[in-house]
């Protein structure tokens, strides 16, 4: 067991040394640098910019470094500790991503939660009641939240919102709340703006883990276990929820590797359109602008979130089925 | 009871016949006949595209031709007047305190609505020049069936027009990645050994890649003034690129099995050619579960390009899809004032559904003895 984690981190690590060259590549990849878009900032704010400053702000950014020594310098610093400093506004990366972070943690982990209490029991209700109104319903609504794309929902749940509850859904505070310090208050304020984010970000991955979940009940539910289990005259409860959701529930526990990091950047549009402060918009803006050490950083970190998740779904597994051996 | 006795035997035995008659692929049309919703779904995706490929005919007007005068203009009114179908000219005037365009329907003033007028020109199927549009109104008057956007273009023309974008940059991303993910998934399925272990150390580390932060440094890469032609080719490629390599393992997964199957071996032994093997043997019995892949990987592609164009990363106007309409749409005073704006959501999560609704019947007809 700690032979084959050993080994999958050490797998995980050699994976994140290509993931960081590939992603630093295609992130650089765009023409212009981060200097046409600071140059420009510079002369909308006052007048021409003398040359010796340019050659500094050049120097300073390292522009005209091969692309092999800028991934060095950003390697060599990261593993220091030291993701670089944040083009735009010259804060350090590490201390804007970790800002953004706890809220797009925060919203996937409640979404996650969400998904799983309600995926499974409407995912088993609509088994055990196959072919009955209410299993026509679930369907329906299934194949609803599939086709939806989760920032078109955003959108036109923000629409409703706005237009019959007058309530102001955006950003995750009113703005009388905006630069006062965590009270009671401000808390509820911000459960009122986040329930939004959460509903719609679970939505699409409730819908599919609830078909997932039906789908491999019926195909439990045929089995002769099943039969010998009621036979024996057990509760129908027991049966269900002891005998076939346990072996029903393996590619629930699969997509766990694989809903955190979705739930963490699959946030992206939908905190676009909801204008919630997470790290999604934020490496869009940093692609936008050439932000390379901060878009690098995030590349890197959903890559890395993403191998433990697979890691960590593995491990999950095999508790889950003993059958299930890690070699 | 002689006479029950006679029948029976005799009735079974057709029908024993009738079932050993029936082709498989038979089987499975009728498998998929019986899910309403997907026969539905298919439909619908029949006449989408169907009014795709003549859909600079049925547009009255260029996607971009621009008139002041419909600002915002709400949908056409059409009546029969003097026995003719018409619609009406409409009075603009600007709400001083809102600083919004009001229209007022001029009932004295019909427009008698022309069938195959001449309007802009056109290359029909991209190969004929044509002027030819199935229906008009007086120049210098606009007919806008489902609205006009804030500089007056005409949504109808502009969703027709979006969706030859739309409706295909999906579909030929996935049609290209499964035809990667088919011949990557089958080499490394049928050979093993060393090429097995490479195809999958590259799939494992282009799966290491979150998808979406990807999709979006690879679109950001793109050059920002290539023709609309080249971008569509482009993101085309980022979408294929992205998505074969989950169908290339579930290929390699089938092939594995059917390499080891006893037809397979016998095959062998009877001194088959591997291209005999895999084009006579191996393809055709994954190619059910291909279709099915491709089919459900459709509407997710669908949705990349609309969120792409949404966020300005994918197609940029002046060319237009749906995903550039809805991004016109995105702003609350736009969609709550002008609620015609959402059409193109509504549009796309129609699209979205049939092709999901499709793939989950031909997902469940490939199986036809289940």
């Amino acid at each position: 067991m700690l032979n084959y984690i050993a080994r999958r981190l050490i797998n995980m690590i050699v994976l994140l040394v290509a993931v960081s060259f590939i992603g630093f590549f295609i992130i650089q990849l765009p023409p212009g640098t981060i200097l046409d878009v600071q140059l420009q900032k510079l002369r909308q704010m006052g007048g021409d910019v003398p040359r010796d400053q340019i050659k500094a702000l050049e120097l300073r950014y390292g522009i005209n470094d091969p692309f092999v020594v800028k991934y060095w310098k950003w390697v060599q610093r990261s593993a220091a500790g030291d993701f670089g400093t944040s083009y735009l506004t010259d804060q350090s990366v590490g201390e804007r991503i970790w800002g953004r972070l706890s809220v797009s943690l925060g919203l996937s982990l409640f979404a996650l939660i969400f998904t799983w209490l309600v995926s499974i029991p409407i995912g088993v209700y609509s088994a055990t009641h196959r072919y009955t109104t209410p299993d026509y319903i679930v369907t329906f609504i299934q194949f609803i939240g599939l086709a939806i794309p989760g920032f078109l929902l955003a959108l036109i749940i923000l629409i409703f919102a706005t237009r019959f509850f007058n309530q102001q859904v955006g950003g995750i505070n009113s703005s009388e709340f905006m630069d006062q310090p965590m009270s009671l208050a401000k808390f509820m304020d911000m459960v009122r703006h986040l329930w939004i984010a959460v509903l719609v970000l679970a939505f699409g991955a409730t819908a599919g883990l609830t078909r997932v979940m039906r789908a491999n009940l019926l195909d439990v539910l045929n089995m002769q276990y099943i039969q010998t289990a009621r036979a024996k005259g057990l509760d129908e409860a027991v049966v269900i929820w002891k005998h076939a959701v346990r072996n029903a529930i393996h590619p629930l526990v699969m997509s766990l590797g694989t809903l955190l990091p979705a739930l963490v950047v699959g946030e992206t549009l939908v905190a676009q359109v909801l204008s919630l402060p997470t790290i999604g918009p934020m490496y869009l803006d940093a692609l936008r602008a050439e932000d390379m050490y901060l878009a690098g950083t995030i590349l890197v970190m959903l890559s890395a979130l993403l191998l433990i998740g697979n890691l960590l779904a593995d491990l999950l597994l095999a508790w889950v089925d003993p059958r299930i051996r890690l070699e | 009871m002689a006479v029950d006795a006679t029948q029976l035997p005799h009735t079974t035995a057709t029908q024993v016949e009738d079932v050993g008659q029936i082709p498989q692929w038979q089987l499975m049309v009728r498998r998929f006949r019986k899910s309403k919703l997907s026969v539905g779904g298919m439909y619908v995706l029949i006449v989408m595209y169907t009014i795709m490929l003549f859909s600079d005919f049925l547009a009255p007007y260029d996607h971009n031709r621009l008139d002041s005068n419909y600002a915002w203009g709400p949908p056409s009114q059409i009546k029969i007047v003097n026995g003719q179908v018409s619609t009406f000219a409409l009075k603009q005037t600007l709400d001083q305190v809102r600083l919004q365009w009001l229209y007022v329907v001029d009932e004295g003033h019909p427009l008698p609505i022309h069938f195959f007028v001449q309007g802009y020109e056109y290359r029909f199927l991209g190969i004929f020049p044509s002027k030819l549009h199935l229906f008009g109104v007086e120049d210098g008057f606009q007919i806008n069936l489902l609205g006009a956007d804030k500089d007056g273009k005409d949504v109808l023309s502009r969703l027709l027009k979006g969706s030859q974008i739309s409706l295909t940059l999906g579909f030929v991303g996935v049609v290209i990645s499964v035809i990667i993910g088919s011949i990557v998934g089958t080499a490394s399925g049928y050979f093993g050994g060393a090429i097995d272990n490479m195809i999958q150390r590259v799939i494992e580390l282009l799966r290491s890649f979150p998808d979406i932060p990807l999709f979006l440094s690879l679109a950001a890469a793109l050059p920002q003034n290539a023709p609309v032609e080249v971008r569509f080719f482009l993101i085309t490629m980022i979408i294929a690129v992205i998505g074969w390599t989950g169908l290339a393992r579930e290929v390699r997964g089938k092939v594995m099995a059917y390499r080891n199957a006893d037809y397979t071996a016998a095959s062998v032994a009877a001194g088959g050619s591997h291209w005999h093997i895999i084009t006579r043997h191996l393809i055709p019995n994954s190619l059910s579960h291909i279709i099915v892949v491709g089919t459900l990987a459709i509407p997710a592609a669908i949705g990349s390009e609309t969120a792409l164009s949404f966020l300005g990363l994918g197609i940029l106007p002046p060319a237009v899809s749906w995903g550039v309409m809805v991004r016109d749409a995105q702003t609350i005073e736009a969609i709550t004032t002008y609620p015609w704006m959402l059409l193109p959501v509504l549009v796309l999560i129609i699209t979205v559904l049939s092709f999901y609704l499709l793939g989950d019947g031909i997902r469940d007809a490939v199986d036809p003895y289940a």
